[in-house]
């Protein structure tokens, strides 16, 4: 028996099933197409249709903020919303139970589908993000605001799906505060002017009585820095976008410019100049207690916090050509990280840490790029004629800034206009707004 | 008491139908998928089914199954060499020299001489061994009479099926030139130096041996890898807002029909989906999903499915995001 039993043991071992590993294979690239994303008109029931006509004046509100979230996915670069013309589901049915083949059949990816209610006198928003493919719900929230933040909601569904499909925090319910510039070039009138990032709901803070320049958004709150000519002494102030109320920073015996809030948003940090000499200086907001940065003889500008607060990036001279320099936060172990040709300014320190946007000048051409803060990997972004004043969006992905444009064969028109462009340098956009416009800067996102 | 036993048994079997038919259709999801069907889906994989290595296989099988046939296919030739053995073996010479010289090559002014070349050449590769056995045996026994001639020749085409046997491997290469190479190998003769045609016949032949250790080894040849990549670098949509200096490598194992459509997915670190400060991740295994299932039927060989049938695609988004 047990001579039976090694006999058909050492048959297993003799003759071996046929086996075969696993066959393992890297996919080490992709496309970087958009992904085809269908956005449903947002479903409302009659009576809803009707109470937000009368409210708002809108023939069909679900439609409207379909068309903000479109809108925002396509700026972005990262998504093709599809045409609505070959959905093949009505908004009702698909927010209940989307045939998903239906909305593979014309090739879309991510599906996004909701309903709008009104009821004392609140406006609640459902929306769902459906994997079409894989034929299930990704994301389902719902928001109850006042009507007339439609559009904000339109935003924040935007940015949770953005958040949910590439894995980093949207930027699109955010604000864009510049200055807007009307007028002849020698006689500009120049006005604080703010914005929803998509170029919607445009107000004027100022009146246009003095020249502004260089508006800064707070990191933390609605408060805006920003240099002022008032009584053509060039200031820095503070300005409460809720209250209106705006004062002056520090009390400086000359003129102060180029400010910027640190990352907490409890210090301004700016130039001084005198004498022909300008140094860094920060100043905290609540105790007004002036720190001196740097002291150096030579022009140090455009001072910019890295987001953990411990470092600064500004622009000097001091190499006898305006380069980028990086230091401490208290002024020491001072490191010059530019080192291409041409000259860099404006040093803003991406709110993700990893990268410092610049403006270049090089050979007569003005380029906005990034490169590590160690000074590596510089990038070229963008170039043109005369750009300058990058401002990163909350979550680090993408830059705004002003490009003057030559608008006569002779040059003596020119026009200034608001860009967006994106780490990759591809998606650049123009952000329409109603007059020219200058310096702009991003707010962070409104809701979190 | 009987009585009771069969009506409870009797109740018990109606509660056990009623459970298999109407329970699963009671609890069937709201929302139940249907199997995706997209006609250019179905264009892609009859575009792709194409790849060199599944024919060298069929080659492979065909070899083992039509000796035969094969045999009767080199006969030709040889029935010459029958009539003319002097001229065969002087024939010999000059192929084996038009081989390593190819001065005879451009030489010929028509395009027809040169494709009888081609062919000329296509053939005796398998044979050298055997006409080398030939030419070894003549000079032993020095092929002066005819009869010892005809005597040799008999010989060698006893021990062609053993020789065939051996060059199995030289023949496969050879048909994979003939479907990889023979327009370009015209071209070459046409407009290229004969230097040159050398360096593509070496080319083959490397290329081959190399295909026919990957299907032996590896599962996949080289060229089946780059169909099944190049599909899925296609259907991929990195999502390019993810942190490039984290571990960005989703593995997924996956179990495919033999028509190359998928049956199950299964995320092999399927614990980082849900861990925290690791949100990325499941953004990117879900894209990862997605491109799977875009690409379904994905391009996988004809033959063999037991060596592809369980497969793990290594989706790693360092290269494109962090370079």
């Amino acid at each position: 028996m047990k001579k039976l039993y090694f006999l058909i043991l050492s048959l297993f071992f003799i003759f071996p099933t046929k086996s075969f590993s696993l066959i393992e294979v890297d996919i080490t690239r992709g496309n970087l197409n958009p992904l085809p994303v269908a956005v449903s008109s947002l479903f409302s029931n009659e009576q809803t249709y009707f109470d937000l006509k009368k409210e708002l004046k809108i023939n069909d509100l679900g439609l409207e903020i379909s068309k903000v979230i479109e809108n925002n996915l396509r700026q972005s670069g990262l998504f093709n919303p599809l045409s609505k013309d070959a959905f093949l589901q009505k908004p009702d049915i698909a927010h209940l139970k989307p045939r998903f083949e239906d909305w593979a059949l014309i090739k879309a990816q991510a599906l996004i589908t909701g309903k709008v209610i009104f009821e004392d006198d609140k406006l609640r928003v459902e929306f769902r993000l459906w994997d079409v493919l894989a034929g299930k719900e990704m994301l389902a929230l719902a928001f109850t605001t006042v009507s007339k933040n439609w559009r904000r909601v339109g935003h924040i569904i935007t940015d949770k799906v953005y958040e949910r499909l590439t894995g980093e925090k949207g930027y699109f319910d955010t604000r864009i505060i510049y200055v807007s510039e009307v007028g002849p070039k020698t006689q500009r009138i120049k006005k604080l002017a703010i914005m929803d990032q998509d170029g919607f709901n445009n107000k004027y803070l100022t009146l246009g009585n003095e020249l502004v320049l260089t508006p800064r958004f707070s990191p933390t709150n609605q408060m805006v820095t920003y240099l002022s000519y008032f009584r053509n002494l060039p200031r820095v102030y503070l300005l409460d976008i809720e209250t209106g109320i705006q004062e002056v920073v520090g009390d400086f015996p000359g003129m102060t410019f180029a400010p910027r809030f640190s990352p907490d948003g409890n210090k301004i940090i700016m130039s001084f100049a005198k004498d022909g000499n300008s140094d860094i200086y920060t100043m905290d907001i609540e105790s007004r207690i002036q720190q001196r940065i740097t002291n150096h003889p030579s022009i140090d500008t455009s001072p910019s916090y890295s987001p953990d607060g411990n470092n600064i990036a500004f622009n000097s001279d001091r190499s006898g050509y305006q380069q980028i320099y990086v230091m401490r936060r208290d002024g020491s172990k001072v490191k010059r990280i530019s080192f291409g040709n041409g000259l860099y300014g404006t040093p803003v320190w991406s709110p993700r840490g990893d990268l410092i946007a610049f403006t270049k000048l090089h050979k007569g051409k003005f380029y906005i790029g990034v490169m590590r803060p160690d000074g590596k990997g510089e990038r070229l972004l963008t170039e043109n004629y005369y750009q300058e004043a990058p401002s990163w969006s909350p979550n680090g992905r993408v830059l705004i800034f002003y490009r003057e444009t030559k608008t006569d064969d002779d040059g003596t028109g020119f026009s200034a206009k608001l860009w967006s462009i994106d780490l990759t340098g591809y998606n650049e956009k123009l952000i329409d707004t109603k007059t020219d416009a200058s310096d702009p800067s991003w707010s962070s996102l409104l809701t979190n | 008491m009987y009585k009771n036993i069969i009506a409870s048994s009797g109740l018990h079997f109606g509660i056990i139908i009623l459970a298999t038919l109407s329970w699963p259709f009671l609890s069937k999801k709201p929302i139940d998928l249907p199997p995706l069907i997209s006609v250019e889906l179905i264009q892609i994989t009859d575009q792709t089914n194409i790849p060199y290595a599944p024919k060298a296989k069929k080659i492979i099988e065909k070899v083992k199954k039509e000796q035969e046939k094969l045999m009767s296919e080199q006969a030709p030739p040889k029935k010459i060499k029958k009539e003319k053995p002097k001229e065969v073996t002087k024939l010999d010479k000059k192929k084996e020299i038009v081989v390593e010289n190819p001065k005879a090559v451009p030489k010929p002014d028509k395009n027809k001489e040169k494709i009888k070349e081609l062919k000329e050449e296509a053939i005796p590769l398998p044979d050298k061994k055997t006409e080398v056995l030939k030419s070894k045996k003549e000079t032993k026994q020095n092929p002066s009479k005819d009869k010892k001639l005809q005597k040799k020749i008999k010989k060698v085409q006893k021990n062609q099926k053993p020789n065939i046997e051996d060059t199995k491997v030289k023949q496969i290469s050879e048909f994979e030139k003939k479907e990889i190479f023979d327009p370009t190998n015209i071209a070459a003769l046409i407009d290229k130096s004969k230097e040159e045609l050398g360096e593509t016949k070496k080319k083959t032949n490397k290329i081959t041996q190399s295909q026919d250790k990957n299907m032996e080894f590896s599962g996949l040849t080289l060229s089946e890898e780059d169909a099944l990549k190049a599909q899925l670098f296609g259907c991929w949509s990195i999502p390019l807002g993810l942190p490039y200096n984290e571990n960005l490598l989703v593995r997924i194992k996956l179990k495919l029909k033999p028509d190359g459509s998928v049956i199950k997915t299964e995320v092999l670190d399927h614990a980082r989906m849900n861990k925290p400060g690791e949100s990325f991740y499941k953004v990117l295994a879900e894209s990862a999903l997605r491109a799977i299932q875009l690409c379904q039927p994905l391009r996988v060989p004809t033959k063999g499915y037991e060596r592809w049938k369980d497969l793990q695609l290594n989706f790693d988004a360092r290269e494109m995001l962090g370079g």
